[in-house]
């Protein structure tokens, strides 16, 4: 861990400056992605990178997904270390055959010989009504492929940390900021989306889950704005009495199983909250997690909140009644704790 | 190119309607956005791409199109779907994410689907194409003189899919329409820099089948263009693909900073807005007279404004609606 420091930024503004310093400390890395240039990236991820960096570091690309992140595996094949940014992460279909078949896989189809040192960065979640084909946050669909690290930080410390790690990393990373989080002017401001980063480059180990909060009557499990709204709920509910947990995952390839089944054995009760769908995902994963290994020390079956199992919807009233907030999960808590 | 008066009266009033729906959308989008924008906040939430300034390219073709024509759109749709005759209040509606709405709220903005005209559209950049290729080959498979158009921009045309869909297309000689509308951007990356040629509408030469660039932002051009390459198809002669030069008075969507955007360019672009030349056309011409063209004007106010009364009063759906319709019962 680095210094106290008393600088903040915004989560956007803690990635551009990950990926400006590690360029600036490996000229084998660069970004690629639409309107990564003179825009900074739809979500600034990629803000004064183009200025200081110039158009050979910091490449507008054509909408040609496919194309570009193809093109990102090979450069990372041949040595280079390449940061892709896939504006949206609903646009993964049409680049879908060059991720989870050969990105998450040539390093393995070689025998460990290939190194794909390649992430693939994109914003996820909603909440801002903006349809099925914006608001997803998928992180289980690649969690759930073979061969793809899978980062998803909740906090501007970890942002940057996470970043300077996945660009570090020898093989494929999934990096995905909640649009929400990234302390954007034109989104919901959340207070924490800002917060203190160091100047100085630092890594945060990936497979390592952070108590946000120490409790004991209950773990709420999460990653992104699901930790915020567990934060939230935790407050509430302590007014209540109702000493909460937070874990955040942070990364969900690898899992910190550990941290998983060591808050399960001091609360008892779980909660995961998962802004991806309900089935198949993340919550599915460390519900299993918890029953496999620390099934003797749960007083009540794993509850889980999370998108159940339909398209983001557009209008507000249906999204708000299928994503996860902070009064569903005081509520789940409460249904716990009567379990 | 002789049209008839009625084509043309009927060309300026789909025209003025979208101008008028995209600016009363504009105004209706920034409420309760004000002084801070909030992309969640006001009746009309989430991302908003207006296409005033492109009115020709969808008029001119649309007014070929018969109802039981199919067209896929993209991202930025409303005029298309005027064009196409999509019930304008189900639309606002839509867009208000009203339970009264073309898809009850779930769909919003980049989501229309009105199967009575045949029309939908997607947010995924690109999508268009292969579903337009689709709906003509059903049409060809069942022998029914039915044409399919898929418009995109000129984004798209980088897309793998632009490449797949016109192979396709002219392999199996669909009566369909590729429509690419050349605004010069794809949000701030410029046309130039996206694309190793300058005309998409050359990229035909690749797929053997015709390809047209109208060079201008103008309805008749568009129109004429458009009425051969949609015959053609009806007659069963197979694709084309027509490439329009056209104009994005807004950003890219509503709130773009467009910091790329060289600063005079729009006002630039509105000295030949496409409505005013053709309004001006009409009256040199002595087609129409100033007070029969305020008709229209009045006509299309009328129906933009109930449109938005329509949207506004309905009520939003339950929640638990959320659950509905992930598949047909
Ligand atoms: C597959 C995919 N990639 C990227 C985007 C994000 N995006 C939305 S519109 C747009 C630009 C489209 O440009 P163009 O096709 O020229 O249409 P225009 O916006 O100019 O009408 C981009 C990159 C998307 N929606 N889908
Ligand atoms: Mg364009």
């Amino acid at each position: 861990m680095s210094a106290i420091t008393s600088r903040k930024l915004t989560m956007a503004k803690a990635i551009a400056e990950a990926i400006s310093l590690e360029m600036e400390r490996d000229p084998r890395v660069f970004v690629m992605g639409e309107d990564v240039g003179v825009y900074g990236g739809i979500f600034g991820a990629t803000a004064g990178l183009y200025e200081k960096f110039g158009p050979e570091r910091v490449i507008d690309t054509p909408i040609s997904e496919a194309g570009f992140i193809g093109a990102a595996l090979g450069a990372a094949m041949e040595g280079m270390r390449p940061i892709v940014e896939l504006m949206f992460v609903d646009f993964f279909g049409v680049a879908m055959d060059q991720i989870y078949n050969h990105i998450a896989k040539n390093t393995y189809f070689s025998g460990g010989n290939i190194r794909v040192p390649l992430v693939l960065m994109t914003a996820v979640g909603g909440g801002y009504n903006d349809a099925g084909q914006h608001s997803q946050c998928l992180w289980g669909t690649f969690a759930h492929l073979p061969g793809l690290k899978v980062v998803v930080p909740s906090t501007p410390y970890d942002a940057k940390g996470l970043m300077i790690s996945a660009i570090r990393d020898d093989n494929p990373v999934i990096y995905m900021f909640h649009k929400g989080l990234l302390g954007l002017g034109w989104m919901t401001l959340i207070k924490d989306s800002t917060g203190p980063v160091p100047e100085e480059p630092y890594t945060i180990p990936f497979g390592k889950a952070e108590v946000k909060r120490e409790g004991k009557d209950v773990s709420i499990i999460s990653v992104a704005m699901g930790v915020y709204q567990a934060l939230e709920a935790a407050k509430e509910l302590e007014k209540e009495g109702i000493s909460v947990e937070v874990l955040d995952l942070r990364t969900l390839v690898p899992l910190d199983r550990e941290a998983i089944i060591n808050t399960v054995k001091k609360t008892h009760r779980v909660l995961v909250v998962d802004e991806d769908y309900l089935s198949y995902g993340m919550s599915g994963e460390v519900a299993a997690t918890v029953v496999e290994h620390a099934f003797d020390y749960l007083e009540a079956p794993v509850k889980r909140l999370a998108v159940p199992d339909v398209p983001i919807p557009y209008s507000r009233p249906l999204e708000q009644f299928v994503l996860p907030s902070s009064s569903k999960i005081v509520n789940a808590v409460k249904e716990l704790l009567r379990s | 190119m002789n049209i008839p008066k009625e084509t043309l009266m009927r060309m300026y009033l789909e025209m003025v309607t979208i101008r008028l729906y995209e600016e009363t959308m504009a105004e209706a989008y920034q409420e309760g956005k004000y002084p801070v924008f909030n992309i969640a906040s006001g009746p009309v939430p989430g991302e908003m791409h207006l296409a005033a300034g492109q009115e020709p390219v969808a008029v001119g073709v649309c007014m070929h199109l018969k109802k039981e024509d199919a067209v896929v759109g993209t991202h930025r749709p409303h005029h298309f779907a005027i064009a196409k005759g999509v019930d304008l209040k189900r639309m606002t509606a839509e867009i208000f994410g009203k339970v009264t709405g073309l898809g009850r709220g779930k769909g919003g903005h980049m989501h229309l689907f009105d199967p009575d005209v045949h029309f939908s559209c997607s947010g995924i950049v690109g999508a268009s194409i292969p579903q337009a290729v689709g709906a003509a080959l059903a049409f060809k498979m069942r022998k029914e003189k039915r044409v399919a158009v898929a418009f995109f921009g000129d984004g798209a045309a980088n897309q793998g899919t632009f490449h797949e869909g016109l192979n396709l297309a002219a392999i199996w000689k669909l009566p369909v329409v590729f429509v690419c509308e050349d605004n010069s951007w794809a949000i701030s990356v410029p046309k130039e820099k996206s694309t190793a040629i300058s005309q998409n509408a050359d990229r035909a030469v690749a797929y053997g089948i015709p390809g047209v660039y109208v060079g201008e932002n103008d309805v008749l051009a568009v129109y004429e263009a458009a009425g051969e390459a949609i015959e053609r198809a009806r007659q069963g002669g197979g694709p084309t693909i027509i490439e329009v030069k056209t104009d994005r008075f807004f950003g890219h969507f509503q709130g773009d900073p467009e910091v790329y955007r060289p600063k005079d360019e729009v006002q630039r672009l509105k000295q030949n807005d496409p409505i005013k030349r053709f309004r001006k056309y009409l009256i040199e011409n002595d087609i129409a007279t100033e007070n029969e063209l305020k008709q229209l004007d009045d006509e299309a106010r009328k129906r933009v404004e109930e449109a938005f009364l329509f949207a506004r009063e309905s009520p939003y759906p339950a929640p638990e609606e959320a659950l509905l319709h992930v598949f047909v019962e």
